[in-house]
């Protein structure tokens, strides 16, 4: 085997366990547990009374806003992990060019907080 | 106050269930403990040829069984860690229960073995036997999946994840970096459940989860760059080996911006947890039971597995990272080899260290666990927006803060490392001070409400 291959082996392993658990679990489950399924109990949960409107109902805005705002900060954070472990053999140089890209973010940062996108509670 | 009395029928049936009680609560430790030690430090290339080549008799380069050999000594380790996780779950949903109880001046589950101790055995066993639902219109497929996800995002998080000196299944050396990517699988399974229950409560409750554990996740990574620019490796076994035994040579107590990284860390992990004060996802009170209201059975018992298998995880993490680790005072590296022997085997001893080196991994992470439960019945829930306050305002420009002045700490302590070592104690004798005060002032207050206490000797 690829000897780059041969450190991640036991996840391949584990993943494999883990779907080997989750099925063994789930089908116990299915063997022991009874099925007697009627209308009352698939309709979705309204406090008992009959189910208004559609299940899968709009939903504001702001939370596409907060997926865009994640993907931008949490890909800058997977950028600085291979600087940060390598930063003692780079040095000055890789510091200045990581604090310049730091700084852009942190002047998004700034924008976004001046726009209000991160008030929950704005109208 | 009504005293409640628990008449057992015959005293013999008391003893037996003492006895069965005390025999699992003895038992049970001693299992993990013995599975942890004995088999996860087997998974090791060295060690698994010495094995093939002194006890199967075989030349492990040549050899055609030498890859089935790995494969079955990683699903023997992978299979304690899972038996490990599972059985920690369970214990802590008990555990969880009986705190809250005495935190709320109640008594809480007493009935099944003595002060209900296998009460979670009984809780498992009664989901097993309980009908699997999936509701009219929901997306059959992938409501039965997302199961599957939330317990991947847990169980994979254990490949990487050290509990002693050599316990450790797979030392990646993009471990912690893998810990963080594999934990968002968790957010995939909440939003799958979410979306594919066709209720409005479950879409809403995964909308918000997904929110909060998203938002929290960009404090986390900043959190721990601090600790991966001190010892400059992602690894998580590299990390520990990076910090020592004592106190003040702990990352948490060497660099002030670590001790805020600490806390940064914390909240985030309580936040992604969906830990109380951020259970705003599955706030009985108005979302049901947020995204898993639809779930029955043991579709349902998986999320609560995950979840208190993930307090485990989230004290591991934070004592991996911050407060040493496995470390044992006055054990160095040096200590550890001389041991360990020039067998092909380890010697005695050194299982014997492995055994001190889980102790004091566990002692930490379980006085986490403790301080998430303590949090969890103390504080009440947060809003919305002062979560999304909280995480964008506050941690995440304090995250930035904290790992630029470990920059600049991290030059001053290469060219003068004795202030490295001046903070450190500095600061553990202030962490002391402070911890003492903080007894001294709860003691007090016992003291105060002595009179009103209630009588819970009836456990």
């Amino acid at each position: 085997m690829n000897p780059a291959l041969q450190s991640y082996f036991p996840l391949a392993v584990v993943i494999v366990l883990a779907v080997i658990l989750g099925l063994t679990l789930l089908g116990l489950a299915n063997l022991l547990g009874p099925r007697r399924p009627n209308e009352a109990k698939s309709s979705p949960f309204e406090f008992g009374s009959r189910p208004s409107g559609l299940g899968r109902d709009r939903f504001d805005v702001k939370f596409y806003l907060l997926a865009l705002l994640f993907v931008v900060f949490d890909v800058e954070a997977v950028f600085m992990y291979p600087w940060a472990v390598s930063l003692g053999d780079l040095g000055w140089p890789s510091f200045v060019v990581m604090a310049v890209f730091g700084a852009t973010l942190v002047v998004g940062l700034v924008y976004v907080w001046k726009k209000g996108a991160i008030d929950w509670s704005r109208e | 106050m009504a005293q409640f009395s628990f008449a057992f029928p015959k005293p013999g049936t008391k003893k037996l269930l003492v006895g069965a009680t005390l025999g699992a609560a003895l038992a049970i430790p001693a299992l993990l403990a013995g599975l942890l030690v004995f088999l996860v430090p087997m998974v090791n290339k060295p060690l698994l040829d010495a094995f093939i080549r002194e006890k199967l008799g075989h030349v492990p380069a040549t050899w055609v069984g030498t890859q089935w050999v790995y494969a079955a000594a990683l699903f023997l380790a992978g299979i304690a860690m899972f038996t490990f996780a599972a059985i920690t779950g369970g214990i802590f949903s008990w555990y969880e229960r009986r705190v809250a109880a005495r935190i709320q001046s109640r008594i809480g589950p007493n009935r099944v073995g003595v002060a209900g101790f296998l009460q979670w055995i009984a809780d498992a066993v009664k989901l097993l036997f309980k009908e699997d639902l999936v509701p009219g219109e929901a997306d059959a497929m992938l409501f039965r999946a997302a199961p599957y996800f939330v317990v991947a995002g847990m169980t994979l998080v254990l490949v990487a994840l050290p509990a002693g000196q050599a316990i450790v299944v797979a030392d990646l050396d993009v471990g912690i970096f893998y810990i963080l990517a594999v934990t968002s699988f968790i957010v995939v399974g909440i939003l799958l459940s979410g979306w594919s229950s066709n209720s409005k409560w479950s879409l809403f409750g995964a909308i918000r989860a997904t929110a909060q554990v998203v938002s929290y996740e960009v404090p986390a990574g900043l959190a721990i760059l601090v600790p991966v620019l001190m010892a400059g490796t992602l690894s998580t076994q590299g990390l520990i080996r990076a910090q020592g035994g004592w106190p003040w040579e702990w990352f948490f107590f060497r660099n002030p911006a670590a001790a805020v990284a600490f806390f940064i860390l914390f909240i985030s992990q309580l936040a992604e947890g969906n830990r109380t004060p951020f259970d705003l996802a599955e706030a009985e009170s108005e979302l049901v039971a947020g995204y898993f209201s639809e779930y029955s059975g043991f579709r349902f018992a998986l999320y609560f597995l995950v979840e208190w298998a993930n307090l485990w995880i989230i004290g591991a993490v934070a004592t991996t990272l911050f407060l040493g680790g496995w470390q044992i005072p006055g054990v160095s590296a040096q200590t550890w080899a001389s041991v360990r022997g020039a067998g092909s085997f380890p010697a005695f001893g050194w299982w014997a260290l492995q055994f001190v080196s889980l102790g004091i991994f566990a002692v930490k992470t379980l006085f986490l666990v403790n301080v998430v439960i303590w949090i969890r019945w103390t504080l009440p829930r947060i809003r919305i927006d002062q979560m999304m306050n909280l995480c964008w305002k506050y941690l995440v420009p304090a995250g930035f803060a904290a790992m630029l002045f470990t920059l600049v700490w991290q030059m001053v302590a290469t060219w003068a490392p004795i202030v490295e070592k001046i903070t450190a104690l500095v600061v553990f004798a202030a962490t002391v001070w402070v911890t003492w005060r903080f007894l001294q002032q709860t003691r007090k207050n016992v003291s105060l409400i002595a009179h009103e206490r209630v009588d819970l000797s009836n456990w």
